[in-house]
């Protein structure tokens, strides 16, 4: 009964407004994604400002304020094993967490994506390859295979983002390369080809477009995976090494503290949790605003 | 369905054959080495050090070795642990058991809930009920497990003390199943919040597909009652999409578990990988790797297989 209205409207919408505009305006519709959207400026504006707005310095030790519970002696969220300040350490630690996970993602995106294309667009035995290649990256459990790698190179920024990137690039090679399958086959792509343009040429200035949307899609959420994956390695000691603090490394010691100190392992992990559900519901908000069919299912 | 399986079943073994590649070059071309562990001890000399690397092989081209080493795998020969020379499918399938219980006990808590709230979710599309739902599986999916397990021990054995906070039974007690059940309750409820919140999700997707269906207005029409519909007509239908949804998690539930073992001592093949990393004892690494992987294989094989008995469409697609 509604179908008229509906196809009504659809048409009705984008002769008045653009599609910027539309995606913005199906965005909005999306609540938790826009609060996602507020906690991840916050959260990102206090790691980009932490010098500045941090109350102590992170690394300074005192031992007199050793446990200092929240809102005591000064500390807002209280004071670890060796006095240092909690929240000043989760403010800079959020610069290496962050950093971790953007820069995992950036190469987790330029990986698929080359790969997906490549492997969509030539199809046959290129991509039956990459493909079997996929499903075995994909059969070793992730935290398995992370810490294998870990384990055996000096931990640091680069080598953690190149580790995390290794274990997760499999999710946007094979998104990518399905919407490449389907794409190929079209008229424009057939078009393209018959004015003799080359298959670097096609997949640069005509698949890569259409593919955006969903590169979008999968690099907010591999953002997620990345914060989250960098945490388990540090927290099994893996990871970034203390006293630099990383969010999963400041809970490496946390479960000893449990009796005196339960903020030092409360803080941290509320605060990863915050950050990796802000990308998920950012990716989720992401999806259904750009992409029309998807304006009833949230599954 | 015989080119399907045979096809399935051809895949599924050149999988394996990369999985064995990728995990023996992952620890045999690591800065190191295998031979590392031995020269950093002291009292190890210099032609001790040279034997021991012929007598295990090492000085042998990589692929020599490899040959070698897949050969031993075949034939139920996996070496032996370099931190006590045990034999490592020993050391490895003495961890299997409690890992089993563990994500046995979890995937059946995960299935349960998460179909409950997934049907009522989908039926109820749009409540307040299924907004809760929605979030939580969100939350779910996004906590650190390890932190999880940190905060169940905090409550409920650190303050409330109701229940123990590691280990798979009271240490030097006698075997005994409710001491036993208590050690199980938090860990299996660590592992199964994540699948929870997949299970839901995908049931109330699938659910809200099937209930658009053609079928189920029919059955409407025909005067079917409410509660008959969802449960004979569309539930039925919805769970077969979900078959292949246990073999997909198997990696994460894996994951799940080794973080899950760290933190509550649980006896498990996750806390055997971490100590074995401690050491950098090869054979047990490459093993546990190697069995994980397998395990992955065979569980999404014998889903998809499944999948494909009951629903014709997919194995002539």
């Amino acid at each position: 009964m509604s179908t008229v209205t509906t196809t009504a409207d659809a048409l009705a919408v984008p002769a008045r407004q653009g599609l910027s505009s539309l995606v913005l305006a199906r965005f909005a519709r999306h609540r938790p994604a826009v609060a996602s959207v507020v906690v991840i400026a916050c959260l990102g504006l206090g790691a980009l400002l932490a010098d500045r707005v941090s109350p102590r310095d992170p690394l300074r030790i005192e031992l007199a304020h050793k446990f200092a519970a929240p809102l005591t002696k000064g500390h807002l969220l209280g004071a670890d094993e060796l006095g240092r300040d909690v929240l000043s350490r989760l403010l800079h630690a959020g610069r290496i967490s962050l950093s971790v996970g953007l820069a995992a993602m950036a190469v987790t995106v330029v990986v698929g994506t080359v790969l997906g294309s490549v492997a969509g667009y030539f199809g046959r035995s290129l991509d039956a390859v990459l493909l079997r290649l996929t499903d075995a990256m994909l059969s070793f459990p992730p935290i398995f295979m992370l810490l294998a790698l870990a384990a055996f190179v000096r931990p640091s920024l680069p080598s953690m983002t190149v580790i995390i990137a290794v274990t997760s690039w499999m999710d946007v090679t094979r998104m990518v390369r399905g919407q490449v399958l389907s794409l190929r086959e079209q008229e424009f792509v057939t078009g393209a080809r018959a004015l003799g343009a080359g298959a670097a040429r096609i997949m640069v200035r005509h698949l890569f477009p259409n593919t955006v949307g969903i590169i979008a899609v999968a690099a907010t959420l591999s953002v997620a995976r990345a914060i989250l994956l960098e945490s388990y390695i540090s927290f099994l000691g893996y990871g970034i090494q203390p006293p630099l603090a990383s969010w999963g490394n400041m809970l490496n010691n946390a479960q000893s503290y449990f009796s005196t100190a339960p903020w030092v392992a409360i803080f941290p992990g509320l605060v990863i949790t915050l950050a990796v559900t802000s990308f998920n519901f950012l990716g989720d908000g992401l999806r259904d605003a750009l992409d029309p069919r998807s304006v009833q299912s949230r599954a | 369905m015989r080119a399907y399986v045979a096809r399935r079943v051809a895949q599924a073994v050149v999988v394996l054959v990369l999985v064995s590649l990728g995990g023996f070059s992952v620890l045999h071309l690591a800065p190191g080495g295998p031979a590392a562990i031995y020269a950093m001890s002291p009292t190890m000399a210099a032609e001790d050090l040279e034997r021991l690397t012929r007598e295990l092989g090492l000085d042998q081209p990589l692929h020599v070795q490899y040959v070698k080493w897949a050969r031993g795998l075949l034939t139920a020969n996996w070496g032996r642990s370099y931190r006590d020379g045990r034999l490592v499918l020993e050391v490895v399938t003495d961890r299997v058991p409690a890992t089993l219980v563990l994500m046995l006990s979890a995937f059946s808590v995960a299935i349960l809930v998460g179909l409950a709230t997934g049907i009522v979710s989908a039926v109820r599309q749009y409540s307040v009920f299924d907004h809760l739902v929605t979030l939580s599986a969100m939350v779910a999916l996004s906590i650190p497990t390890f932190w999880l397990g940190l905060m169940g021990i905090y409550v409920f054995a650190e303050l409330l003390g109701a229940l123990p906070p590691g280990n798979i039974g009271t240490i030097g007690a006698p075997f005994a199943l409710a001491d036993r059940l208590r050690h199980l309750v938090l860990p299996a409820s660590t592992l199964g919040v994540v699948m929870v919140a997949t299970w839901s999700r995908y049931t109330r997707a699938s659910m809200l597909e099937v209930i658009g269906e053609d079928y189920i207005r029919t059955a409407r029409a025909k005067g079917v009652s409410g509660a008959a519909v969802v449960l004979k007509h569309a539930l039925k239908n919805a769970l077969i999409p979900l078959i292949t949804l246990g073999g997909l998690q198997l990696p994460l539930v894996f994951s799940g578990a080794l973080v899950t073992e760290t933190i509550f001592t649980w006896p498990g093949m996750g806390r055997l990988f971490v100590d074995s990393i401690g050491y950098r004892d090869y054979p047990v690494l490459m093993g546990i790797l190697i069995l994980t992987a397998t395990l992955v294989v065979a569980g999404n094989l014998v889903a998809d297989l499944a999948y494909a008995a009951i629903d014709p469409r997919i194995r002539h697609a």
